[in-house]
């Protein structure tokens, strides 16, 4: 895309022109995304519970997120006297901007990435570690206790489980031999016969089934929810919160939900890969699904597991949460870090 | 020219974070202002084009350190006329650190012309080839050559972690550990009984 600006203006300008546009194009779709899988989660949630979710806005309630955006926007924002002001206002715009700076490593096809660095695996771990300020932020500025008590909660939770997660990227990244998410992508073809995926790998599997769990918990989605626990903290963090930032958070939080659907695909399921690359496919020439079109399902269909857990599972106690990020995850997944180092020493360079 | 303009953003940023840092008078800001300068300077990492150094950066001491200094200080039940009433004890130890500072820096200024650091080998060539990407060039480094350095470094951590849970682990007498896998091996038929008691007659459990 620089190329093309290229022509017209230097190559300072056409390189700025070129990833402000990129940034457009990720976002945008990615907000209205966010509206609509608000709507299918509730839809989701509600067809799982016998009940028919939103279906007053628009036709099939469609419009629903929509008409809700409307809502809080028009309302007042309040901001308790009691509050830190500017950290206050503050706090959602970092779970915001946290949940959307992430997305400029998502490889959509083959070369069809923001920003194609080395290091884009470790971006992303330190990006989602951001992403704790936002709750941190708001718990203590809310100047109240339940708040205070969530984001508590949610700090510790995150901490537990990004170290586990750490460990499982760890895993994929030496059997992809490289930190690169393209690359990541690329090193998945054909990975087991014909198929397209770390998942398929018996050594693998297991980290997947643990990063799913791990995104679960590092995303606070139900059965992990405990920062918003109603029944014991209110609203958690959001207490106090009204109109647009309350908004923000909910947008971050769904968009930071797809954020982890997006890496499950991209790390362990092939990314804009087909499942399977099926030889006689290639027998009818005018069918190509496009990459980024193979992307998007597989974040659909994690999106609706998402969905899936959070209808069925019932939400865990705070211990039994910590025993599975600290006692359970953590040691499994280093055990996994020796075993796959370990085989690929064997099977790489010999003993 | 975008270079230019994000290094002076960044650094102008990472100044003025580092004095507001100080200066701030409610510590949980002066945490989130050091927050905002260890961010800086990762990103003045990236434009010298230590890409894995910067993600370090911010993964271990945003993302790990700097919660952990949050989390002390948002619990601190802070009191300001106290925390001011040491300046005057405190301040000649504070000027000799300030002396001290003050030199460096001017040593640090009147290097400025001596030219490049001559690192890695003697004849000032990089250790690694030129085209080897960040990361590659620290773990070749790391595996070969400073080897047993690095695996002191592992050993000595280790040593600080055990080190860490022997301080802080008691072992209390009188409480009824959790028992996980009888918890989980427990089922309804044997937790829960079905009687059907006779009026007045309650049930013994």
């Amino acid at each position: 895309m620089t190329a093309f600006f290229n022509q017209w203006m230097s190559y300072d300008a056409a390189w700025l022109t070129a990833t402000i546009v990129g940034i457009l194009l990720i976002a945008l779709p990615l907000m209205l995304s966010v509206a609509m899988v608000i709507y299918a989660d509730r839809k989701i949630w509600a067809a799982m519970a016998l009940r028919r979710g939103p279906n007053v806005v628009g036709p099939w309630g469609l419009l629903q997120s929509f008409a809700d955006g409307l809502k809080v926007f028009l309302q007042e924002t309040i901001v308790p006297s009691a509050a830190n002001k500017g950290l206050f206002l503050i706090a959602p715009i970092i779970t915001f901007t946290v949940a959307l700076m992430a997305w400029a490593v998502i490889p959509f096809n083959s070369g069809a990435v923001l920003a194609d660095i080395n290091v884009g695996l470790l971006y992303v771990l330190a990006i989602s570690s951001l992403g704790v300020y936002g709750v941190i932020i708001a718990g203590w500025a809310s100047n109240s206790k339940y708040p205070f008590f969530s984001a508590m909660r949610a700090s510790a939770q995150m901490i537990s489980y990004e170290v586990s997660i750490g460990f499982i990227l760890i895993c994929v990244v030496m059997w992809a031999g490289t930190f690169n998410l393209n690359g990541i992508v690329k090193a998945q073809e054909n990975h087991v016969w014909l198929f397209n995926g770390f998942v398929f790998n018996p050594l693998l599997f297991p980290m997947w089934v643990m990063f799913l769990i791990s995104g679960m918990a590092e995303t606070a989605r139900a059965p992990f929810d405990l920062t918003e626990a109603e029944s014991e903290l209110v609203a958690g963090y959001q207490t106090e919160y009204s109109s647009m930032s309350f908004a923000l958070y909910w947008l971050g939080e769904y968009a930071n939900v797809l954020l982890m659907c997006a890496l499950n695909a991209t790390l362990f399921w092939g990314g804009w890969l087909p499942l399977i690359d099926i030889p006689f496919l290639g027998l009818f020439p005018g069918i190509v699904i496009p990459g980024w079109l193979w992307l998007f399902a597989k974040i659909l269909f994690f999106f609706f597991v998402f969905s899936w857990v959070k209808a069925t599972v019932p939400r865990y106690r705070y211990d039994q949460l910590m025993r599975l990020g600290w006692k359970v995850f953590l040691p499994v997944s280093l055990l996994f870090v020796v075993l796959v180092s370990a085989w690929l020493m064997y099977t790489r360079y010999g003993i | 020219m975008i270079t230019v303009l994000a290094f002076y953003l960044f650094a102008t940023l990472t100044v003025l974070a580092g004095a507001v840092t100080i200066l701030a008078r409610n510590p949980v800001h002066s945490v989130l202002w050091l927050i905002v300068a260890f961010f800086n300077a990762a990103g003045l990492m990236v434009l010298v084009g230590a890409e894995f150094i910067a993600m370090l950066l911010v993964i271990v001491y945003v993302g790990a350190v700097a919660v952990l200094f949050l989390f002390v200080v948002m619990m601190l039940d802070i009191d300001f006329a106290q925390l001011r009433a040491g300046f005057v004890r405190n301040f000649p130890l504070g000027l000799l650190l300030a002396v001290v500072l003050l030199a460096e820096m001017g040593i640090g200024i009147g290097a400025w012309s001596v030219g490049g650091i001559k690192l890695g080998t003697p004849d000032g060539s990089a250790p690694t080839g030129a085209a080897a990407s960040n990361i590659e060039a620290v773990g070749m480094l790391l595996y070969s050559k400073y080897l047993f350095l690095f695996e002191a470094a592992g050993v000595l951590l280790l040593v600080a972690m055990v080190g860490a849970i022997v301080l802080t682990h008691r072992q209390r007498s009188g409480v009824r550990g959790q028992n996980i896998g009888r918890q989980i091996a427990r089922r309804p038929d044997e937790a829960t009984v079905n009687v059907k008691p006779e009026v007045g007659q309650g049930v013994t459990l």
